[in-house]
Formats: C-alpha cells, structure tokens, sequence
C-alpha cells in the first residue's frame, strides 16, 4: 500500500526517476570538486571529491536495481532486449559499469597498485559525465537537436558539465591563478 | 458483448462505494496477488467499453491517482503539480467554435452541448506513449453525433482539434521550448467511430480542470497525447492538422499513434505498460484492446510507416 499511495500515483516511476536525479546531481557535485578547489584555492574540496564519487555511484547503483527489479521485475526475457536495441538504455549500462569500476577502484589500496594509471583510469570519470547527460536528454519527450520540448534540465547539466571542465583547462587555471593574486 | 452503457448513468452513492471497494481490494488484492506469482484478482472491475482481449481484468482507477497525476504542459511538467496549478482555471463560460468545412458553422457552449447531446458512461482503458495506463469512467457523448449535426460536406477530409492559446488560462504556454496552442486531430472515419467521444464529465462529475475540463476528447484506442483536453475550436479541414507532439519531435510521435506494442517508440518499447496501481507490467494490447471496434479503420495501412 505505501509503495502505491505513498509517493504519488506511479511510485515506481518517481523513483527511478528521482534516484536518477540524485545520481546525476551527486555526480556533478564531484565533478565541481577541481573546480572549486581550483577557484578559491580551499583544499576543503578536494577532501569531498571521492565520497560524492561514491554516492553518485550508489544512487546509479539503486536507480539501475529499480529499473531492473520493480519496473520490469527481473523479467529478463523483457529486460535484455531493451537493454541491447534501446541506445539510451545501453548508454545508462555503460555509464553504471564505468562508475563501478571507479567505485571499486577509488580505495587508497588501488591508487597504490595502479600508481600512474590510477589517474588515467579515473579521467574516465570525465566521459561519465558525458554519458549520464545523453542518457538523462534521452529519456526526456522532445526534440534536443531543435530545442524542442522538456529540454531545459538536459540543457542546464550539460552547461554546468562543460563550465566544470573548462575550469581545469591550463590557460583558465593560469587566469584564475592571476586574478587570485 | 455490449460496446456502452449508454443511459445507465450509476447513481453516486454506488459510484463511490464501489469505487473504494474496488480501490481497497483492489490495489492491495490485485498487487499482491500479481506479485505473489501473476495470478489474476478474483475481484469485480469495471468494465471497459469494448472487449478486454486478455485474461488481467481492468481495475478503475482511483479518482484521487486520475485527478493526481496529469500530463497537462499547460500547467505544468510535473504531472503531480497539474491539480495544485489548475485549481483557479477559469471554464465557465466556455465555448467551441465550429468552423471550416460544414454547413452550420457556429460558436456552442458547453452548457448547451450537455443539454442537447445526452450524456453516457464510458468506462475506457487510456494508455499514455510514456508506458503507464489507467481505467477512466468518463460522462460524456460520441463526437459523431455533432459531427451530423454541424452537417460535414464531403470535401472535409479530418478533423481539426485546438485548445485556446492563452496565457491567463494557461500559463504554461509561456514555455517557448513546445509548439503552442495544443492541436490534435482524427480522420474524418476515426472521428465518427462509436468509440470516439467528447467527454465533460469523470465518475460521474463535471471534468476536474486537471482533466481537460470542461469538454475534452477521448480516443481510447490511441496513445493519451491524442486525447485533447479543454477543446475550444473544432474544425474540418481537407489537410492532416499538425498536431502538438508530431510537431514537436515528428521523429517519435505521429498523427495516427494507434497504441500497438509492436511498434516501438524510437527510444523505448511499447509492449508493456505499468498499469497506476499495480506492481507489475503488463503486456499492452493491440489499439489499447478495442481491435474488434478499430482495426478495420486501419486495414491495409502499414503501421510502422504511420505510426
């Protein structure tokens, strides 16, 4: 019964959807670490980055266990084909096992272990970001390439992405460093 | 078996009566009964005009989840904020101006189609293009009987649907990202079949504004989008009116958008649909259940192509 009335009409969507929100949000929030280390010098940020990374990766993780469970009930004869024709559907695959991966492998243990290719391996973090916004502009009703329709949170995540991005850039980093002083 | 119920207006006592009989047994016996192993409930439903073409019985929606959960852009994106943001919406006066290919063009309160048109139940699965569906009993009559009425000349080819475009009653068409004011359309054939009504009225009272009110379409064999609410011109025209969501991605909605699990939306599948209510999906059926009553419209047409 709480599962039905608790949470609106379709509880099963709000929460997918939700949880999805919060996957992506938390994502971005770690993403703004660098940034916001790099803007106001604090190393406060950078003691953030790895458990918003973690958090972002345990939100994809429910999201994904809701897809698979409640709204199509671990019925795999309906799940696997969906997950292979449907393009925003494989992107969200891909997007959670990379952010597994990062999850698995953010411990001090493996930055020891991987030494210089720990760096490489979570600049995949950067491509996530990417991933997690198409995924997200693909479940929307519109038209993204015209502009057309439920497009304004797509829109905003991928503004605030690439602004993140560019911060780290070496001629912005030199500029910031400049305008400190 | 009997396609309406027409003149078996249920008084409003059994209305509500049964509709917390069956929202409380219902929901909980129907969900638990379809988790434990996709047994179907033993319990009455109401009934859908038309045949269900499957073993699941229709359960009514409850009027709480259909007034709580609105695709109405008008008002807002979030479905659950339509009922909150609608509440003012002024819809009387209101009027329907019929125009174009007829022989008595005119502007018709709404008041004086319930007077003239007898108001029936029809009790209609709605399934939306997004994948979730509901069981509504509507008030309303067949659009055909206007439609012979206004007397149609033979160069009418469709139908042509608007709600107004306006800011007072609508803020949401302030949002520039859709392709205001909210068109739909039917041919001329769909819009005369039996099934095909403009509805004022849910569970047995006037349309609530979250609803489309005060006069609305209901095509029950086609995605919801179809289904325009709060219709203020009805014209007949000879081109296919080009309609708000075809408009706005023509990619992945048409004009015809007959439900059809076999034709999937470009990103997602149509062949199952999460019925409010109820904890699993189901397998969603050919023009929404009402084959018997609409394939024929269809014979021939190539689907995939006019989706």
């Amino acid at each position: 019964m709480l599962l039905i009335h608790g949470l609106g009409a379709n509880s099963i969507q709000y929460i997918e959807k939700r949880s999805g929100d919060a996957g992506l949000i938390l994502l971005l929030a770690c993403l703004a670490c660098t940034p916001l280390r790099i803007l106001t010098g604090s190393p406060l940020f950078t003691k953030f980055r790895r458990p918003l990374g973690l958090y972002a990766f345990a939100y994809a993780a429910l999201h994904f266990l809701i897809f698979l469970g409640l709204d199509y009930g671990f019925v795999w004869n309906q799940i696997l084909p969906l997950l292979i024709q449907k393009t925003y559907l494989w992107i969200g695959l891909i997007t959670f096992l990379i952010l597994l991966l990062l999850a698995v492998t953010s411990t001090r243990g493996w930055q020891k272990r991987l030494k210089k290719n720990w760096l490489r391996l979570h600049a995949l973090v950067y491509i996530t970001g990417f991933l997690v916004i198409t995924h997200f502009a693909m479940s929307i009703k519109g038209n993204l390439l015209l502009l057309r329709g439920e497009v304004f949170w797509p829109f905003v995540s991928l503004v605030t992405l690439v602004i993140l991005l560019a911060i780290r850039l070496k001629p912005v980093r030199a500029l910031v460093s400049r305008l400190r002083r | 078996m009997e396609p309406n119920l027409r003149n078996e207006i249920t008084p409003e006592k059994l209305y509500f009566s049964r509709r917390k009989f069956i929202a409380l047994f219902g929901t909980v016996g129907l969900s638990a009964a379809l988790a434990a192993c996709g047994i179907s409930s033993p319990l009455p439903s109401g009934t859908p005009n038309g045949p269900t073409a499957t073993a699941e019985p229709d359960t009514l929606t409850p009027l709480d989840t259909i007034t709580h959960y609105n695709n109405f852009y008008e008002f807002s994106l979030q479905k659950e904020d339509v009922a909150d943001k609608a509440a003012n919406m002024k819809t009387s006066p209101w009027t329907i101006e019929i125009s174009g290919l007829v022989e008595h063009p005119q502007t018709i309160a709404v008041s004086d189609l319930m007077k003239t048109y007898a108001s029936e139940e029809r009790i209609y699965r709605l399934r939306c293009v997004e994948g979730w569906s509901m069981v509504i009993p509507w008030s309303g009559f067949p659009l055909n009987k206007l439609l012979t009425d206004i007397g149609v000349k033979d160069q009418a080819q469709y139908v042509k649907f608007t709600t107004p475009l306006d800011l007072t009653l609508f803020p949401g068409e302030g949002d520039p990202t859709f392709p205001w004011p909210y068109v739909e359309g039917l041919r001329l054939d769909e819009a005369r079949n039996d099934l095909t009504i403009l509805a004022t009225g849910l569970y047995g009272k006037p349309l609530p504004n979250q609803d489309g009110a005060p006069i609305r379409m209901v095509v029950p064999w086609k995605y919801g989008f179809k289904s325009i609410k709060s219709i203020s011109k009805i014209e007949l025209v000879t081109d296919q009116p080009a309609a708000f969501w075809p408009t706005t991605n023509s990619y992945e909605y048409g004009f015809y958008s007959n439900v059809n699990p076999n034709v999937p939306h470009p990103r997602w599948s149509q062949a199952t649909e999460r019925r409010i209510g109820e904890l699993a999906r189901r397998p969603t059926l050919m023009f929404n259940g009402y084959a018997d009553q609409v394939a024929n419209l269809y014979a021939g047409m190539d689907l995939v192509k006019n989706f």
